[in-house]
């Protein structure tokens, strides 16, 4: 695998407002009937869509946005992949909200797609910039821990080991957990479920 | 040096220190479903890697299984190309595969427990949210996405960062028809929906150590609805006797030596926790859950929220909550009508959920209006329970006897509500559209209250009907 080191991310924002956020409503269970992850970016909040007359996904305004800004415990629930697979397959490319659900959070860094967080009215202001002016460009960067909006800056966090993955190029952990293997073989010899119990 | 339960376990399984801090933990068992596994085999494919320790990874079919008629081919192309592939990949990797023709197939939180694969002091990872239920048995499990199945596959192992621990300690005894249902709600209910992000629960107390494998699995299988992405009780008797004589844990000798290693994983008397929350068992009422998220319930007894009393910043999210459920501020939750009652799920459709259930059916007869039906959580649950009878209770009463499996949790197979239906349901989550119809509603409570309310045809208490105790 080649070395894939994210560091900034660079576009407009989409703003979806709303707690508990949940994997259901980002791709419903229906759209997980195929074996493949081709094409969830179509459902992606296909009955939010359907229900709110004005959902931001459904706003040609927002087309092409790149940073999706999103409220508390975002991402909660079903631990389905396909919910950040069909957030970046649509063209999203980092997320900036209140706080995130773990396992959405772990699935994301495993596809490359960084989430940060940002105290509340930052996200706040960051959405209204995004309501009123959805061709306004950000700039956001892993290095420095921040977002760019015109000429002010808003600090974000994210959690030291994701942000250093995304850094390094190490997000996708597979080659690095095959690395060393001998390591691997001698905790299964020592655990008593494998080794044997006498 | 004395150390909680998760700490022992992961120091166990602790492989080194990754370069950015994450710790490189080799998991123990891995429980695999057909849904969230299909890429995973392919991205290994595309990178030429084998399955490293396929005799740890154990497969079942669940979510996308029909539940009326489970021959194959299913009538369901989808589902049978979904199930086709996973049967492939098992055979090419050369993992056991649990299907329906076998008799020990079911929702893979139901059978790792039945069949003794899930085992104190073990690492386990599934493609599923829903893995928190084996930390019943003092396990560390968690749910994982597809990209982390294809790392257990390919190298057994995961990169994590390690979880603080947060004890929950519920004592005293539960009222009459109050379950570990209710007490897990309300749990959810007082520490939110994210107030366990970034923990494990260890859930301790003299309630929890009264309580049967069902239950404690019960209570863990909904930690992740409370935010915590895993959920222990730490191993005892009644663990080890749930253990003795499975297929898969130690026999003879071997299990006294398995009993000694599991008791000392334990957390210990004098374990540092990074936060401790009392709950008193005689205070919680049977509980249903009024909205979008399991953390807005209320007991029974209780009226919904009223939009005007909550704080100013809630309201537009309440609003949407009651608005959705059709529900009026500040209406009695009992007495809503409904129009569907589930039985089923990995939260409640084991052996003991659905006794508690005959008993209040027994004798009774599901309101006219009601479709009912009860969906075992495994092939072993459903002949156990025929074996005592409980299939005729049941379809005597007017519910649906079916095949097991997810069913009507989470809809991805023939069994969901319609429109603006209304549905009583065992299961564990509200979110909209969760029950397959994106404007369906969700009332959770315990597989007794979906009884009572199958019966009353609208949200009742099941503490008035004469069974129940």
């Amino acid at each position: 695998m080649p070395i894939d080191r994210i560091a900034a991310v660079e576009g407009t924002a989409i703003p979806l407002r709303g707690g508990n956020i949940d994997t259901d409503r980002i791709i419903p269970a229906r759209f997980l009937r195929a074996i493949t992850f081709e094409g969830l970016e179509r459902h992606l909040f296909e009955d939010d869509r359907a229900q709110a007359g004005d959902h931001p996904f459904a706003n040609p305004a927002h087309a092409g946005a790149t940073i999706l800004l999103v409220n508390a415990n975002f991402g909660c629930g079903s631990s389905r992949e396909h919910a950040p697979q069909a957030i970046r397959r649509w063209g999203i490319r980092a997320v900036v909200g209140e706080s995130f659900s773990e396992i959405f959070f772990g699935n994301s860094v495993a596809l490359g797609m960084p989430c940060l967080t940002a105290a509340r009215a930052v996200i706040e202001e960051l959405m209204q910039q995004a309501e009123r002016d959805p061709r306004r460009e950000l700039r956001l960067s892993l290095d420095a821990l921040h977002v760019v909006s015109g000429d002010r800056s808003f600090a974000l966090t994210m959690p030291a080991a994701a942000r250093q993955s995304f850094l390094d190029g190490t997000w996708d952990a597979t080659a690095l957990l095959l690395d060393k293997y001998d390591e691997v073989e001698s905790v299964a010899r020592r655990l008593p479920y494998l080794r044997g119990w006498s | 040096m004395s150390a909680t339960l998760f700490e022992k376990v992961w120091r166990a399984h602790t492989v080194r220190a990754l370069g950015n801090g994450q710790t490189q933990l080799f998991i123990g068992l891995h429980l695999i479903h057909e849904v969230t596994t299909p890429q995973a085999f392919e991205m290994l494919r595309a990178r030429g890697w084998g399955v490293r320790f396929p005799e740890r990874t154990i497969a079942t079919v669940d979510h996308i299984v029909p539940t009326r008629d489970q021959r194959r081919p299913f009538l369901d192309v989808m589902a049978e190309d979904m199930l086709s592939a996973l049967e492939r990949n098992c055979r090419a990797a050369g993992i056991r595969l649990f299907d329906i023709s076998g008799g020990a197939q079911g929702i893979v939180h139901v059978i790792g427990p039945e069949l003794g694969l899930t085992q104190p002091g073990m690492t386990i990872a599934c493609g599923d949210s829903h893995t928190s239920t084996h930390g019943a048995f003092g396990a560390i499990a968690f749910g994982v996405g597809t990209s982390q199945v294809r790392d257990v596959l390919a190298s057994q192992c995961l990169a994590l960062d390690p979880l603080k621990v947060r004890r929950i300690r519920v004592s005293g005894r539960l009222g009459r028809g109050v379950y570990a249902k209710d007490v897990i709600l309300d749990i959810i209910r007082r520490l939110g929906v994210s107030g366990g992000v970034g923990y494990a629960y260890e859930y301790a107390g003299d309630t929890v150590e009264r309580m049967s494998m069902d239950e404690r699995m019960t209570i863990c299988n909904m930690s992740i609805e409370g935010g915590a992405r895993a959920g222990y009780v730490n191993p005892d008797q009644v663990t080890f006797d749930y253990l003795r004589g499975r297929r898969f844990a130690p026999d003879g000798d071997e299990f006294e030596a398995a009993c000694d290693w599991w008791r000392s994983m334990a957390s210990d008397p004098d374990a540092r926790y990074d936060g401790e929350v009392e709950i008193d068992a005689a205070a919680i009422e049977p509980t249903v859950t009024w909205g979008i998220n399991p953390g807005q319930s209320v007991h029974v007894s209780e009226t919904v929220p009223r939009v005007d009393e909550a704080e100013a910043a809630d309201r537009p999210s309440l609003r949407e909550a009651l608005d959705f459920m059709g529900l009026r501020d500040g209406q009695p939750i009992r007495g809503t009508k409904i129009d569907v009652a589930f039985i089923g799920s990995c939260t409640n459709a084991r052996l003991s959920d659905l006794r508690e259930a005959a008993t209040i059916i027994r004798g009774r007869h599901v309101a006219a209006h009601v479709t009912a039906l009860v969906v075992p959580g495994s092939q072993a649950v459903r002949l156990a329970a025929e074996r005592e009878g409980l299939d005729r209770v049941f379809t005597e009463a007017g519910f649906e006897w079916r095949g097991a499996g997810c069913s009507m949790c989470l809809a991805m197979n023939p069994d969901r509500l319609e429109g603006t239906q209304v549905c009583a349901s065992s299961s564990n989550r509200n979110f909209k559209g969760r029950q397959g119809s994106p404007t369906g509603r969700t009332l959770l409570m315990s597989p007794a209250m979906v009884a009572a309310a199958a019966i009353a045809g609208e949200v009742a208490d099941v503490r008035e009907f004469a069974h129940a105790d």
